[in-house]
């Protein structure tokens, strides 16, 4: 399963990365040549056999459900590249025609 | 204090360091600034810390002295000079992963791992440089430039915790902390000459620490001797309500029967991994002579195959991404870290903040993750891989019901020059095929050194994996082995 330049792309936008050209083209044939060695893989009998999410199993951890102090919009804000009146700034998301 | 008590503070094991302070033959404010003495001479030429905190370390002397004066008990770890991998927050400090996107961010919360060694008297020293978000095996990925190994400055310290391995085999501090998603803890150990362990998953809280891989991502030591890595795992083991993953089973005293022996303990040569193609002669020659050394001591030592665990590297490079991947999602130029000059709007300041801010390895792996998560994919490649995991981790079950523990090299060679592999990622990927397919399984793993190398003088390790829970029968094994061997493992640090 070998990857395209157009697939790149559009992986390069699900995982919102603005890649150069440059970067696209490189990136093509270093994926490709991953997935190449990985291919061994699929060769496997997997049939019936369960997927492992988690090495060690896990009962539910639950802890009493009690008020305690959480992080302060102070600190929450702290490394905030921009912020305004307690809260972040980031650019418009709706339309300048739409209102505002 | 003289000079002299001090100036083989590069050599002081962790109980020495409480046992000499409580006995008055120094302070920790002595050991502190020994500390600092050893890393102002080093350090330019290694490397290793992206931040000091002579500060901290001061303070956290100056409590230990006050108990002393006080004639306090002293906690287990007091005094000794520790440092943090630069994915562990630690109020006061800046928590970089040594990469571009979180360059100014600074700590607003405790790595509980952090804290528990910091609560059992240790001095947080400084934090280490590190593979960019731990992605890759040498410390070359760094936004802020490589850490040498001591051994040889012009070659990796290993990676992706290579920041942390250097500074205690250089012995600036005592003991560090690292993370270990696929060997980044044992691979710098072998290639730095240091005791380097992964517990078990599970073992040790990771609220805290930078997530890589969540299923795969535990914390553990960097030490000189095998009873400080057991001492630094009494301090961290436990469950922790900040982290659902660790686990409640019960917490042994790690150094209880490390003097034990070997004696009657099934010990199996992993076979197929120590005759892959790949290994260096050196280092297959040093894991036969160290099972040799086990048998010697009375271990009866067996040979066992594990193929399934050849595959463990491909779905390593499938999970591994694929988690990655997501946790690196957060990193979106809003809440925190890097942010893009002149959006044009969100999706603009979301691209570009990301392509800016992260640096090739994290842009490669983020996009494997992705492309093997995407619609049509998955089940090709994240399903294979879970499939796989599955399967690397029954046949380590039947493994151990057959061996207590299990011994392969760490990592295929010795150190390797700087910029060797940095072209090509599938050969710096080959480091960890011994040390991947445990973190896919959750065992425990501790790359002890076993050997020097007759050409180059590089140190080799040995892996010796444990079952799960188990870690006190591998410190077991790996504490005889060390006593046998008796290695100097001090660098030359010749050209410094």
């Amino acid at each position: 399963m070998s990857i395209s330049e157009a697939d790149v792309r559009h992986v390069a936008l699900l995982a919102r990365l603005a890649l150069s050209d440059e970067q696209i083209v490189r990136l093509q044939a270093e994926l490709n040549s991953i997935l190449g060695h990985i291919e061994h893989m699929q060769a496997l009998d997997l049939e019936g056999v369960e997927p492992t999410s988690h090495s060690i199993p896990l009962r539910n951890a639950t802890r009493p459900d009690v008020v305690r102090p959480g992080l302060s919009r102070e600190l929450a804000l702290l490394n905030a590249p921009e912020a305004e009146n307690g809260a972040f700034v980031i650019p418009r998301i709706v339309g300048a025609e739409e209102g505002a | 204090m003289t000079v002299s008590s001090l100036s083989d503070f590069s050599q002081l094991s962790a109980r020495a360091i409480r046992d000499g302070i409580v006995s008055g033959e120094f302070s920790a404010a002595e050991i502190a600034s020994a500390a600092y003495s050893r890393i102002d001479a080093l350090e330019p030429d290694i490397h290793a810390f992206n931040e000091l905190t002579p500060q901290l370390a001061e303070e956290a002397a100056a409590r230990i002295d006050a108990k002393v004066a006080a004639g306090e008990l002293l906690p287990p770890l007091a005094g000794v000079p520790a440092a943090f991998k630069d994915n562990m927050n630690l109020v006061g400090t800046h928590t970089t992963c040594s990469s571009r996107i979180l360059k100014n961010y600074q700590s607003v919360y405790d790595c509980s791992a952090v804290r528990r060694l910091l609560d059992a008297g240790a001095l947080p020293i400084g934090k280490c440089n590190m593979d960019e978000f731990a992605f890759g095996s040498s410390t070359e990925n760094s936004a802020f430039g490589p850490t040498r190994n001591p051994w040889d400055l012009d070659r990796v310290p290993g990676g992706s915790s290579g920041g942390s391995a250097a500074a205690v085999a250089a012995g600036m501090v005592t003991v560090s902390l690292g993370s270990d998603t696929g060997g980044s803890i044992r691979q710098p150990g072998a290639l730095t000459g240091t005791v380097a362990m992964k517990p078990t998953y599970g073992r040790v809280s990771r609220y805290g620490i930078v997530a890589f891989a969540s299923s795969l991502d535990q914390i553990g030591p960097f030490t000189r001797s095998v009873e400080d890595a057991a001492m630094v795992l009494n301090a961290i083991a436990g469950h922790d309500d900040m982290d659902a993953t660790s686990v409640r089973e019960a917490v042994p005293d790690f150094t209880v029967g490390l003097g034990d022996g070997v004696k009657g303990l099934r010990v199996g040569v992993v076979r197929d991994m120590v005759d892959l193609e790949g290994c260096a002669p050196e280092v297959r020659a040093a894991t036969e002579s160290a099972l040799a050394t086990l048998a010697t001591l009375g271990a009866e030592v067996g040979e066992i195959d594990l193929p399934m665990s050849q595959h463990g590297l491909a779905a390593y490079y499938i999970i591994g991404p694929a988690e990655a991947s997501s946790n690196l999602a957060r990193f979106d130029g809003i809440r925190y870290g890097y942010r893009a000059p002149d959006a044009a709007d969100v999706l603009d300041l979301y691209m570009r903040s990301r392509a800016e801010g992260f640096g090739a390895e994290s842009i490669r792996r983020i996009m494997l993750g992705t492309h093997a998560l995407s619609s049509g994919y998955y089940d090709a490649y994240y399903g294979t891989a879970q499939k796989t995991r599955t399967l690397i981790t029954r046949e380590f079950a039947a493994a151990f019901e057959r061996f207590d523990v299990l011994i392969t090299p760490t990592a295929p060679t010795v150190a390797f020059k700087i910029g060797e592999k940095a072209e090509d990622p599938l050969s710096m990927y080959l480091s960890d095929v011994y040390t991947i397919p445990l973190n896919l399984a959750g065992l425990p793993g501790i790359s002890v050194p076993c050997a020097k190398s007759a050409t180059t003088g590089l140190p080799i390790g040995v892996q010796i994996i444990g079952n799960h829970f188990d870690e006190s029968t591998m410190l077991r094994v790996a504490s005889a082995l060390e006593a046998a061997l008796a290695l100097d493992m001090t660098p030359p640090l010749t050209g410094i």
